[in-house]
This record gives structure tokens, C-alpha cells and sequence, in this order.
């Protein structure tokens, strides 16, 4: 796709980027010419001592000046720059970017392809498997999940045993290879404002055997197995198949104050895992499987 | 002929001059509080209007447009006078400036803390202070170029080609990259979208630095430096051509900031070569600050204020070197988003822009109150504090930044990478120790500037000088 939208503006560029280099040449040259008079002074005065010498330019400075003239002459020959004009050398970044990971995947790709017929469980016990594993994760996972795979909030800890989509190997490669999208709706307008909210964070707060006011949790269970048992099951248990998380296990993604908890069922939240398939290939994504796998297993 | 059109109007200048020092301070405290939080994240104290990301728009602020562009009002409303020999035009209107300007500033102080913020770096203020900033700076575009219009000599003294041009490309790119649609009164969208509105942006950015931090900054040079040293200014061939290629050159440069983005190929080359190209212009200035001293270097040793002015330069054509180097795409590569360029934009910010508006500053205060300074010993102790601050500032930010650059892009023999983030950061901690440290002793430096400009202002009284008559040409 072309950068402009008609020729006019890539003739446009040409004429100011030629024309410039052009007069930026004849005003060293013109100047650089001129023997000039070291020592004098123009003969201006300003602010009764202010004044001017003539002296030259200097040799080496001018010299400097036309040297990176000329680099950009050249530059701009090799390189793409004169508008729609491609370059002698037919660069481009996105074709710098695509070699250099073809290179890449030709150089690394079998170093984790041997690893991509071996079971997960299996491969979790394989040491060099787990060293490849750790790099992968420290560069392409620990942004979110943290380099030591605890988490953050909103980020699940991996650590834990505790999961949301399911911990067996080929649910963790699932996860891994389309990634999930955790959506929990905002629910103060349904549960009927502030007091409504108020009753179902008391009450699940309640679940993971907090001290909570009785009557409050009573009243908030009724709302709660009204709305949000549907995905979260009785009695806060949790559902993977949604990936709904277990409420009664003190183990909270987005942060167990009540003040966080009041804010996630009035307001919502949207988690999303993306998706690595087409990012990372399935040999990575296998051993990265087997390398959190791995870590539930401490 | 009476009092007023025999004497220059030196009370803005006088203004601006003590709210260089003032919003020296205040800029550089906020810059050294918020380089103490890189170290000690636990001082943002988890207050948000104390969070590091809201305070560092104040301090970048605080010391462009509070101190620097104080210095500049102050150093072209004196120039201007003195090499035109002619009262400033307008003084009312001058006196606007003053206050305008420092409402802009007191609006930043308040709203950037607050979080309203239109984003875009160096432009953060939104959208109704832009309109202040923009009939503030017309005024002062009339103060400047009807005093210009009304001289008493023929020919334009050379800082204030670099005053005029530095006012004109200011106006043109604050009004541009600041183009938005309001949504209320603290919010607004940008005029442009995607890499459109980054390009602009970032015309804006680098010319900011090219033209507000550069171009105004050459033109407080090129009338101090020459007076302080009391010789002619070494080559005016050298400035016509400097002046020209630098004006030219600097508005191309740009897109050097945004090296391997969604830019266009072409644009990248075209930031590059120009950035480039714009070495040898900036260096013409340096080399037209420092020669100036040309038979004259004894007084380096004596004159603590030519110090600081030489210095400057020198600095200046450090950063003016290193700033090409940067700009080329394969150091870029390395050094973009590293703390490399947070030390190439000090070495120029501290030891370029600071130093010569504090060298200006200890020659034109004590003028404006009719007096000396107060201490000649205290301006030494400035400097060599100030001048070791800087030194560390920017060399710990080069060692931190390099090794960021390299420890980013380390990989092991399967291709993945050697350091995770996290690595980076605390390797980078003791770095972040040492810069501190280094702002703190520049600002420490200020506290004393302060404290000698007090006592000399407290032993002089405000006057404003005789316009001489102009030199008869010989």
C-alpha cells in the first residue's frame, strides 16, 4: 500500500527534500568559497562594544557539513526517503522484521521441535526441556504473570494449584495456544445499587469463612443464588468450563478487601489471556504447557 | 525628551529574571524528588497526585516553559533593547506577557498533579491553557518584532535572528501539535489520530527542543558570551550560515524519535539524514561561542560567570554530537527507550540551556539593580557543584542506559531472552542512586544562586539604564 494518497504528494516531497539538500549545499558553498578576512571586524557595533569578526569557516568544520551532505545524498539513493521512491536496496522494515525471524525460526525452530512429541507430564521432568521452559516464560509470559509466575493483581498466579480454565496438561495448553477471556458483567444496577452489592460481597466474603454480620450475608445469599450462582455454582464453588472463578477458597485474582470486592461485582471485570497460537507456534506453546504444569507440581 | 524614551524598560526583565532562579528551583526540586522515586519507588507515598507519572509532565514543564522560558523572556526582552538601542515597544503589553506566562504556569502546577493532561509530552497542558500560551506568545511576538521595528541601528544583531526565529517556529508548532476538539473545559482529543498524530507530536517535541531549548538559547549565547568575554564574536560568516542550515535542518528531524514504529520507511530515512546534517549547523554555534574566547582564554581562570557560559557551550556540543549519533536507526536501536536518552536530553537540558541561563542570569541581575554581585566566590561554588552534578547525572544515565540497551537485547542460544524486565530494573537501581545525587547537587547549586542574587538585589536598587547613542559605523 502506498504511503500517499496521489503521486502529487510523493513528487511534493521529493522536490522539498531535493531542493533542500540542494540549497543547503550552495549556502556552504557560496560561503565556504569567500576567502573572508580573520581578525577583522565587519564594522557593526551594537550596544557600544558589541561586534563581529569575518573570520572564515573553518576548513575542518566545512568539511564535516559536506560529508554528512553527501551521506544523506547516498542515503537517500540506497534507501526509501524520496517519497514513493523504494531505495536502490529495496529495504523495508517489515521485510528487515520477516527475515530476520525467518532466520530465527531456522536457527531456533528445531532446538523446540524436538520436544513437541513428548507428553507434557513427561516433559515436565525433562531438565532441559524446563530450562528452555523458564526462558520462554521469563520472555514472553512474566510481563503479566511476574518472572517468579505468582502473578499480579488481575493476573493469575501460577503457582497456586488454584485455576480458573483447569489445571490438567491439555487444559493449560489450551489456555496457552487460544487464550481465554474471563468476563464477569457489572451487577450494582441488577442487585439494586450500593446496599445490593454491599449484601453479596458480605456474603461472599462469608464463603471463604470470613467473620461477616450474619443478617447481611443472609440477605446477600439471596441475591446472590438469584444471579450469580449461574456461573459461580452453589455456594460459590466455582465453575472451570466458564472459567468462573471458586469464591470460597480465599484466593482472589483482582484482591479480597472488601473495598475490591464491592468494585468487582459492581463494576465488573474483563480479564483476557491472549491467545499464543499463531505468536509462538505449538512447539513453544508445549513446552511452556509443560513448564507451568510443572510449577503446580512443586 | 524625557524619562522614558531616554531609558531602556528593564522592570519585565527584572520580572523574569527572578522567576528564572524561582522556577530553576521549583522545576529542578520536583526533578529531583521524582528521580528519588526511580530509586525509592515508596516515596510516591501512594497518593496519586504524587505518582511519578503526573509529576514528571510538572517537572518537565516546570523547568521548560517555567525556567527556561523565563530565562528566554527575560535575555530577549534585554537583548532585544540593548542591540536595537530603542525602548521596548508595547511595555504594557510586555508586562502581560509576564503575568500571562505565569499563569500558564501556575495552571500547570495545579492541573497536572490533578491528572488533566492531554498526553501528548511537552504539550501536556489541555486545551484552554493552549489558547492562553498562544495569545501570551503572539504578545510577545509583537513585544519582540515591534522593538526590532523601531531600532536605532541598521543592521538585526545576530542573537536576535536566533530570538526571532526561535519566537516564530515556537508559535507555528504549539499551534499545530496542539490542534485538538474540546470534549469540556479539562478535556480534549487530539486533532490528528494513529502515527499522524505521533509524527506531529513529535515535530513538535523535537522542535521544542530545536528551536525553544536551541535556537532561543544560541540567541542568549551569542549577546553573553561576546560581553562577558568583551570580544568580537568569532566569525559572522560562520553565524549567517549556521543560523540558516540549523532553522532549516532542525524541523526535519523528528521523526528520529520514532525509529522502527508504524512510521512510514520514508519518514524514518528522512529524520535520520537530516538529523545528521544538522551536526555541523549546531556546531557552528559552539564553534562561535568557544572561539569568541580566542585570545582572551585568561579569563577562564578569573571569571567564574564565563565559566559557566563556556561550559555551556561545550556542553552543547556534546549533546549536538550525541544527539546525531543517536538518531542514526542502529544506535537507535540500542539506545531508544533507555535512560541513554534521558541523560543525552539532561547533558543538553543541565549543561546547556541550565548553565547558560544561570551564566546570563549572574551578569544581567546585578545590571538591572545597578550594583555588583554580591559574592564572585559564591558563582564558583555554583559552578563546580553544578558542573559536578551534571557529570554524574549523565554519566550514570549513559552506563544505565547502555547496559539497559544491551541487557534487553540479550538473548541465549535457543533465541529467547538472557534478562527478564524485572533484571533490567534492578540493575539499573544503583544507576538511579547516583542521578539523584547528581540533581541534588545541581539543585543545591540553585539554592546558593538564590541566596546570592538576594543579597544582591537586596544591595541594589531597580534602575533602568540610559540608551546610549549607536555607534557611528566605521
Amino acid at each position: 500500500m502506498s504511503d500517499f494518497t496521489s503521486e502529487f504528494w510523493s513528487w511534493f516531497i521529493i522536490a522539498i527534500v531535493g531542493g533542500g539538500i540542494v540549497w543547503l549545499f550552495y549556502l556552504l558553498r557560496g560561503n565556504d568559497k569567500v576567502p573572508g578576512e580573520p581578525g577583522v571586524p565587519t564594522g557593526h557595533v551594537w550596544d557600544e562594544n558589541l561586534q563581529e569578526f569575518n573570520n572564515p569557516l573553518p576548513r575542518w568544520w566545512s568539511i564535516m557539513f559536506y560529508i554528512t551532505i553527501f551521506f544523506a545524498i547516498g542515503y537517500l539513493i540506497l534507501y526509501p526517503g524520496m517519497g514513493s521512491y523504494k531505495g536502490l536496496l529495496g529495504w523495508t522494515e517489515v521485510g528487515e522484521y520477516e527475515q530476520e525471524v525467518a532466520a530465527a525460526e531456522e536457527k531456533y525452530g528445531p532446538i523446540f521441535a524436538q520436544f513437541e512429541q513428548t507428553a507434557i507430564p513427561e516433559l515436565a521432568k525433562d531438565p532441559a526441556a524446563m530450562k528452555a521452559g523458564e526462558r520462554l516464560f521469563v520472555t514472553y509470559c512474566a510481563v503479566c504473570h511476574g518472572s517468579d509466575a505468582r502473578g499480579a493483581p488481575g493476573f493469575p498466579n501460577l503457582r497456586d494449584g488454584d485455576w480458573l480454565y483447569g489445571g490438567a496438561p491439555e487444559q493449560i495448553e489450551a489456555t496457552i495456544l487460544h487464550g481465554r477471556n474471563g468476563v464477569m458483567p457489572a451487577w450494582e444496577a441488577p442487585l439494586g445499587g450500593e446496599a445490593g452489592v454491599n449484601m453479596v460481597a458480605t456474603y461472599v466474603m462469608s464463603l471463604s469463612g470470613r467473620e461477616v454480620d450474619e443478617k447481611l450475608a443472609a440477605e446477600g445469599k439471596v441475591k446472590f443464588d438469584m444471579f450469580c450462582v449461574a456461573c459461580h455454582l452453589e455456594g460459590g464453588k466455582g465453575n472451570q468450563a466458564l472459567g468462573a472463578p471458586n469464591l470460597s477458597d480465599n484466593i482472589w485474582l483482582y484482591g479480597g478487601s472488601p473495598r475490591t470486592i464491592k468494585e468487582t461485582i459492581a463494576k465488573g471485570r474483563s480479564g483476557r489471556m491472549p491467545a499464543h497460537n499463531e505468536f509462538l507456534g505449538t512447539a513453544k506453546s508445549h513446552i511452556l504447557a509443560a513448564y507451568i504444569y510443572s510449577l503446580s507440581q512443586d | 525628551m524625557n524619562n522614558e524614551t531616554m531609558t531602556y524598560e528593564y522592570s519585565v526583565v527584572r520580572q523574569f529574571a527572578i522567576m528564572t532562579v524561582v522556577l530553576g528551583i521549583v522545576g529542578m526540586l520536583i526533578g529531583v524528588f521524582i528521580a528519588s522515586q526511580m530509586a525509592w519507588p515508596a516515596l510516591n507515598f501512594d497518593t496519586p497526585w504524587l505518582s511519578f507519572g503526573r509529576l514528571r509532565p510538572l517537572h518537565t514543564n516546570a523547568v521548560i516553559f517555567g525556567f527556561g522560558g523565563s530565562a528566554l523572556f527575560a535575555t530577549s526582552y534585554y537583548v532585544v533593547q540593548r542591540t536595537c538601542h530603542t525602548r521596548l515597544f508595547a511595555p504594557q503589553l510586555a508586562q502581560f506577557t509576564f503575568w500571562g506566562w505565569m499563569l500558564v504556569i501556575v495552571l500547570a502546577v495545579v492541573t497536572l498533579p490533578l491528572g488533566i493532561t492531554s498526553s501528548k509530552e511537552y504539550a501536556e497542558l489541555e486545551w484552554p491553557i493552549d489558547i492562553l500560551i498562544t495569545v501570551v506568545w503572539v504578545s510577545y511576538a509583537v513585544v519582540f518584532f515591534g522593538t526590532i521595528a523601531k531600532r536605532k541601528v541598521k543592521h538585526i544583531y545576530v542573537a536576535n535572528w536566533f530570538f526571532g526565529a526561535f519566537i516564530l517556529t515556537v508559535a507555528m508548532l504549539h499551534v499545530v501539535n496542539s490542534a485538538a476538539i474540546p470534549v469540556n473545559l479539562i478535556k480534549s482529543y487530539s486533532a490528528y489520530s494513529g502515527v499522524q498524530d505521533a509524527m506531529v507530536q513529535w515535530w513538535y517535541g523535537h522542535n521544542a527542543v530545536g528551536f525553544f531549548l536551541t535556537a532561543g538559547f544560541l540567541g542568549i549565547m551569542y549577546y553573553f558570551i561576546p560581553k562577558q568575554a568583551e570580544r568580537p564574536v568569532y566569525s559572522y560568516r560562520l553565524s549567517v550560515v549556521h543560523f540558516w542550515a540549523l532553522s532549516f535542518t532542525y524541523i526535519w528531524a523528528g521523526p528520529h524519535h520514532l525509529h522502527y514504529t508504524a512510521l512510514p520507511d520514508w519518514t524514518q530515512s528522512l529524520g535520520m539524514v537530516f538529523s545528521l546534517i544538522l551536526l555541523a549547523p549546531s556546531w557552528g554555534g559552539m564553534i562561535n561561542g568557544i572561539m569568541t574566547l580566542s585570545g582572551a582564554w585568561e579569563k577562564l581562570r578569573s571569571d567564574p560567570i564565563l565559566k559557566f557560559l563556556i561550559v555551556s557551550v561545550s556542553f552543547y556540543g556534546m549533546s549536538t554530537f550525541e544527539g546525531p549519533m543517536m538518531a542514526i536507526k542502529t544506535v537507535n536501536a540500542l539506545s531508544h527507550y533507555t535512560d541513554w536518552t534521558v541523560g543525552h536530553v539532561h547533558s543538553g537540558a543541565l549543561g546547556w540551556v541550565a548553565m547558560i541561563s544561570i551564566g546570563a542570569m549572574y551578569y544581567l541581575i546585578p545590571k538591572l539593580f545597578d550594583t555588583e554581585i554580591y559574592s564572585k566566590k559564591l558563582i564558583e561554588t555554583h559552578f563546580w557543584i553544578a558542573t559536578i552534578g551534571i557529570v554524574l547525572y549523565i554519566t550514570s544515565m549513559w552506563i544505565s542506559g547502555i547496559m539497559q540497551g544491551l541487557m534487553w537485547r540479550a538473548i541465549n542460544d535457543d533465541g529467547t531472552l538472557t534478562y527478564s524486565f524485572v533484571e533490567s530494573v534492578q540493575a539499573m537501581h544503583p544507576f538511579y542512586i547516583v542521578r539523584a545525587s547528581g540533581g541534588l547537587l545541581f539543585l543545591t547549586g540553585m539554592l546558593i544562586m538564590a541566596y546570592n542574587i538576594a543579597r544582591t538585589i537586596a544591595q541594589g536598587k531597580a534602575a533602568n539604564a540610559v540608551i546610549p547613542q549607536p555607534a557611528a559605523a566605521h
